[in-house]
């Protein structure tokens, strides 16, 4: 048996002679830092969302119906007529809102430990490609079940670029191929769900881990592994502290998704609608273009964003601001690696004012995302009781905005004029168990 | 370290789950409807109430009567019999009696579908709807709600409940409370039941699935345990390498 | 530390456990997606039994009705017809239907007429080549693809025949007799396809 394995390798090899050379530098020739902690999960984790979303979104297409007239009911027919049609539905709503969560604290990790810094800059220009990419995939998937929130969801975002001067208004009806979100909205946004959007995120993914491995990964100390010592058990021409990632964070990883799946599960079988905030209440009464829901709020990912949007007036006759807020708190990030120059990347040796400004940039974000959904509207009259809510919400959201961006600005002048009282870096990389 | 982390991951978890309650509570704090689905009598209960008082002008058009049967444990002749009046093969959805033309002409909109009324509101909601009837002769239907004002369906219960009046606060339009002036058929207690029963058998039309998912979700939960710590293993057993 | 040895047995009963595990929790849940392809309720429901007036078919007369979206043929066959059958069991491939065709009628169905009462034939219209609707040539006498023909079913797609009792002739593509579906007498004039007689009770 083992022979005709052997034997069928050496054929493979023969007529394809990289791909073994192209497997050992991606799995059992690439030296990760031995030293991952937590954080390290949420990539290979992402990657298993991923591969959910996509065979769980085959699934669905097998039985949804691209019409306004039937998407809807479509959806009603997965959930009670197809056998186990639920479980592929909650599969890819529970993906679609855990995606979010893992991508945010990967992206936090980045943050945290410098990983967006010189020489994975490219790494993270193509990770922040990749949460653009996702974040259009997830607004045209939460379209698709047409009820009532996906309607008046699509209607607010599309009319985000009706702000654009001069051709807002007729860019608005050539997005949504009619005056309102209509039948043919919702036909282009599924072309661009279930094809376009994940093709580019698939080519995405493999550039953004092609250009973290031709750079190799930071680790929680900021140390460059490979201007380190050479040598380890397994080559001696290697990073003295690299540690093959096939199988030590392979087994790692998949430990990393075993407890994952748990959760997920327990989301999936037990809480699907997640309390209203995975799958929301409005979203269960079909498109309704003369009433708009109560509650006119993005789904929790978008909130942070959208609360950006809401929080900034308009000016000179023009809302183009908020929008232009909301895209700018998405582009800042991108700009990252040239905000912060500072030299050292992980927090554990950058300066107070690094933790606290990341701290705070964190707090603004949750809030932002509260303010978003509509927690404050319900909180400030509870805690506080008969106060003018508008106000005190205005003035709140505006603080967080001030922080959101406050971080970026703090960061550029914190790291250039040499405010940064940083703790030494170890010359190698520190084990903690 | 990882203990702290994982502590801390739970800790963040724990308190996301506990913030999910507060999209749920819009508005003023509802009584709990205090339901539960895996009641297959409450289920059965609420059925008949639901066929008896609500398809006359309600559908529930995404379920089916077969699918009915084989959750609440009634058999095809039961189902046929006591159930579907309006003659429709067993594996037919569910319509209700009322053309939507006359119905739109009677009370201004043809009436919900109710397939999805308690997803779409929560049974506490629903629960108290259906308690909070009173007369308003102000109202065209005569009828009024306090907890949806201006609802234009008159108490499709009354008989059961009897007729509850509104007392107003102080020169005030305000209603404060409601109160029972005319009893129906049942005490006070068995309508409570009779519209938990009815809310129960609404939620469960929302979501069929609901029946099965908490089962299998059990076993896949140990499953996805015991992987969880035969991986465990494997790593702590290839990290011997690691120092 | 570093002359610790690595316990290879341990860690290859390991691995192989997680594998065998993981693989097992893959297979399981491949299985919903799998039955997402089963017919759904809904297609179910418009499969439902369905019953039939027969009292207006009159005798030698064929009439169709819709199962499962199949097209279910219903023959009123005359004593000719009848008389017929035994004449054509020699260049018959199943003759009594016991043998590659045992398994395309239910067991009541199973005898020289394929029907519960004999002048009533119940099958389904689909030829057992290619899935083709066979047309209807009650008549006994010669037709230009058969000179002795003695009535019965035709393929038009190629050229599979039947006889009167849906039984196929030897060297033509079609290998099984027609399918009888299951079905009952509800009363004499009435028929219900899709119900065995003993479920109907």
């Amino acid at each position: 048996m083992a022979n005709v394995f052997t034997r069928i390798g050496d054929w493979v090899n023969e007529r394809a002679p990289n791909m073994m050379p192209a497997y050992r530098k991606h799995m059992t020739e690439y030296y990760a830092p031995k030293n991952f902690n937590l954080w390290y999960y949420f990539g290979s984790l992402a990657i298993l969302v991923l591969v959910n979303q996509i065979v769980t979104g085959i699934f669905l297409t097998m039985n949804y119906k691209t019409s306004a007239a039937e998407a809807f009911a479509s959806v009603e027919y997965i959930m009670r007529d197809v056998e186990w049609g639920w479980l592929i539905r909650y599969m890819h709503s529970t993906g679609a809102s855990l995606f979010f969560v893992v991508v945010f604290l990967h992206m936090f990790r980045g943050l945290m430990y410098g990983s967006f810094k010189k020489p994975r800059e490219l790494v993270w220009i193509l990770g922040m490609l990749i949460f653009l990419a996702l974040m259009a995939e997830a607004f045209m998937g939460y379209v698709l079940p047409w009820g009532n929130m996906s309607f008046w969801g699509a209607k607010v975002i599309i009319s985000l670029f009706g702000t654009i001067p001069y051709i807002g208004d007729s860019l608005v009806q050539w997005i949504m191929g009619d005056y309102i979100p209509a039948d043919a909205t919702l036909n282009r946004f599924f072309a661009l769900h279930v094809i376009a959007l994940p093709l580019v995120l698939l080519l995405l993914v493999v550039l953004h881990i092609a250009a973290l491995h031709e750079v190799g990964s930071n680790n929680p100390d900021g140390v460059e592994i490979k201007k380190g010592p050479k040598g380890n058990r397994w080559d001696a021409l290697k990073p003295a502290d690299g540690i093959p990632f096939h199988p030590y964070y392979t087994v790692k990883d998949l430990f990393g998704a075993g407890f994952f799946l748990m959760i997920a599960a327990f989301i999936i079988f037990f809480a699907p609608t997640f309390g209203g905030w995975f799958l929301e209440h409005d979203n269960f009464i079909p498109a309704n273009n003369l009433v708009t829901p109560s509650h006119i709020k993005p789904v929790w990912y978008f909130t942070p964003f959208y609360a950006i949007l809401r929080m900034i007036p308009s000016f000179f006759g023009t809302a183009v601001w908020g929008v232009l807020g909301m895209f700018g708190a998405i582009a800042l990030l991108f700009a990252l690696p040239w905000i912060d120059v500072g030299q050292v990347k992980s927090i554990r040796y950058r300066g107070t004012g690094f933790k606290v400004a990341l701290g705070l940039f964190v707090l603004s974000f949750i809030m932002l995302g509260a303010v978003g959904a509509g927690v404050t509207a319900e909180v400030i009259p509870a805690w506080f009781g008969d106060v003018d809510v508008t106000f005190w919400e205005n003035l709140f959201g505006r603080a967080m905005t001030l922080l959101y961006f406050g971080f970026f600005v703090f960061l550029g002048f914190y790291t250039r004029l040499g405010w940064e009282k940083t703790k030494p870096v170890p010359e190698r990389v520190t084990m903690h168990d | 370290m990882t203990k702290r982390y994982f502590s801390s991951i739970a800790l963040a978890f724990g308190l996301l789950v506990g913030s999910t309650s507060v999209l749920a509570a819009e508005g003023p704090e509802l009584p709990k409807a205090g339901n539960n689905i895996s009641d297959q009598a409450s289920l059965q209960r609420g059925a008949k109430l639901f066929f008896n008082y609500c398809v006359g002008c309600h559908s529930i058009k995404f379920m089916r009567y077969s699918r009915i049967g084989e959750d609440l444990g009634l058999t095809e002749q039961e189902v046929m019999q006591n159930l579907n009046f309006t003659g429709v093969n067993y594996g037919q959805t569910i319509e209700s009696h009322m053309p939507p033309e006359d119905a739109a002409k009677w009370f201004g909109k043809a009436p919900p579908d109710l397939s999805l009324e308690v997803r779409a509101k929560t049974a506490d909601w629903v629960n108290a709807y259906l308690n909070s009837f009173y007369l308003d002769p102000s109202r065209p239907v005569g009828w009024n709600n306090t907890v949806f004002p201006n609802a234009s369906m008159p108490n499709p219960l009354w008989e059961l409940q009897g007729i509850q009046t509104a007392v107003r606060k102080d020169g005030s339009e305000e209603v404060e409370k409601l109160e029972l002036s005319k009893p129906g058929t049942m005490t006070p207690e068995q309508y409570q039941q009779a519209t938990r029963d009815l809310t129960n058998f609404l939620e469960y039309v929302s979501e069929p699935a609901a029946l099965q998912r908490k089962h299998y979700g059990i076993w896949v939960l140990l499953f996805l345990a015991g992987f969880t710590l035969l991986a465990y293993m494997l790593k702590k057993e290839y990290w011997k390498d690691v120092h | 530390m570093a002359n610790e040895v690595v316990d290879h047995g341990r860690r290859r009963f390991l691995t192989a456990t997680t594998a065998v595990v993981g693989g097992a929790g893959v297979v399981v849940a491949a299985v919903p997606f799998i039955k997402t392809w089963e017919p759904s309720a809904r297609a179910k429901a418009a499969g439902a039994p369905v019953t039939v007036d027969i009292s207006k078919i009159e005798l030698g007369q064929k009439v169709t009705f819709p199962w499962r979206s199949l097209p279910v043929f219903v023959v009123n066959r005359t004593p000719a017809q009848l008389a017929a059958l035994p004449k054509v069991d020699s260049r018959l491939v199943d003759p009594k239907s016991d043998g590659t065709s045992a398994a395309q009628q239910p067991k009541y169905a199973q005898n020289e007429t394929r029907s519960i009462k004999p002048e009533w034939l119940v099958v389904i219209g689909i030829c057992t080549h290619l899935g083709c609707v066979p047309d209807f040539f009650p008549e006994i006498k010669p037709e230009p693809f058969d000179p002795n023909w003695e009535g019965g079913f035709y393929c038009p797609c190629h050229k599979s025949r039947y006889d009167m009792a849906g039984r196929v002739f030897s060297g033509v593509p079609a290998p099984k007799n027609l399918q009888v579906p299951p079905y009952h007498f509800v009363n004499d004039t009435t028929i219900q396809i899709g119900v065995d007689p003993k479920e109907a009770g």
